[in-house]
């Protein structure tokens, strides 16, 4: 057998623990990040066993963001905001967020009008969904993807 | 000390659909950040807005670490009577501001 271990054996073997060590910590490092898994918890946690129709909501977000940090969303609903027929909330969740809940406004026939408008973090280019739950029982979802550059939550302190 | 900024219009017709604009400074600090040296920053968000028109509550929100920094709320309601429309925000550490504005109704 051969006592002295040569220079490329010794990179090699080298080479190959040091990529199991960092494969090892790739897989240990949970990022705190929601997955769609979790989006569709949350989506779930707000809907109930109630079914989700795709249309009337209108989710409006810039297609490419540069900073993610501060990113304005409009929601609007196709709705006569009646008595009878109101928008009664309206949810916003992302896929990549740290967590997937983003705001839930509460609307009713005083709001006249179903449009809202804030701003908001991404931390990722993603999906972002709005669902909205009528007067009537049911709830309609629609979704924006968005390319965001610079993202919002990694930067330190 | 935080500070509101409020954009509603001073008088409007009956039954008119009014736009109202809210920002306030606050950092929404979302729990998430770290310092450089590894200490996680504690989450310091608003976590409930609410307007009320005399009284009655019209518009609400609960807002969640992903509203960006010195939150802006947008919405509509409907001008019903003349009288104030407040507005109340509260938050994580005791964060509790409320602004109110007089509306006239013609």
């Amino acid at each position: 057998m051969k006592r002295h271990t040569s220079r490329r054996h010794f990179l090699l073997t080298a080479g190959g623990g040091a990529a199991g060590i960092g494969l090892a910590s790739v897989l240990q490092v949970k990022p705190a990040r929601a997955t769609p898994a979790a989006m569709q918890e949350a989506i779930r946690k707000v809907v109930g066993p109630a079914r989700v129709n795709t249309g009337k909501v209108k989710l409006e977000l810039p297609p490419l963001v540069e900073n993610g940090n501060t990113v304005p969303l409009t929601v609007s609903v196709e709705s006569p905001m009646t008595q009878a027929d109101h928008v009664r909330a309206i949810h916003v969740f992302t896929e990549k967020n740290p967590q997937p809940d983003v705001v839930s406004f509460r609307l009713g026939p005083r709001s006249g009008r179903a449009s809202v408008a804030t701003r908001i973090r991404l931390a990722d280019t993603q999906t972002v969904v709005a669902i909205c739950a009528l007067s009537d029982g049911s709830f309609w979802s629609g979704s924006a993807d968005v390319v965001v550059t610079l993202a919002a939550c990694l930067e330190d302190g | 000390m935080a500070s509101a900024l409020i954009n509603v219009p001073a008088r409007a017709r009956r039954g008119e659909i009014i736009e109202v604009k809210t920002l306030i400074s606050h950092p929404m600090e979302t729990g998430y950040r770290r310092t450089q040296l590894g200490a996680v920053i504690p989450r310091d968000i608003i976590r409930l807005f609410v307007c009320t028109y005399n009284g009655t509550e019209v518009f609400r929100a609960e807002l969640h670490p992903a509203i960006a920094a010195n939150p802006f709320v947008m919405f509509s309601t409907v001008a019903t009577e003349s009288g104030t429309i407040a507005f109340h925000w509260t938050g994580d550490n005791g964060f509790s501001v409320a602004e109110s504005v007089a509306i006239t109704v013609e």
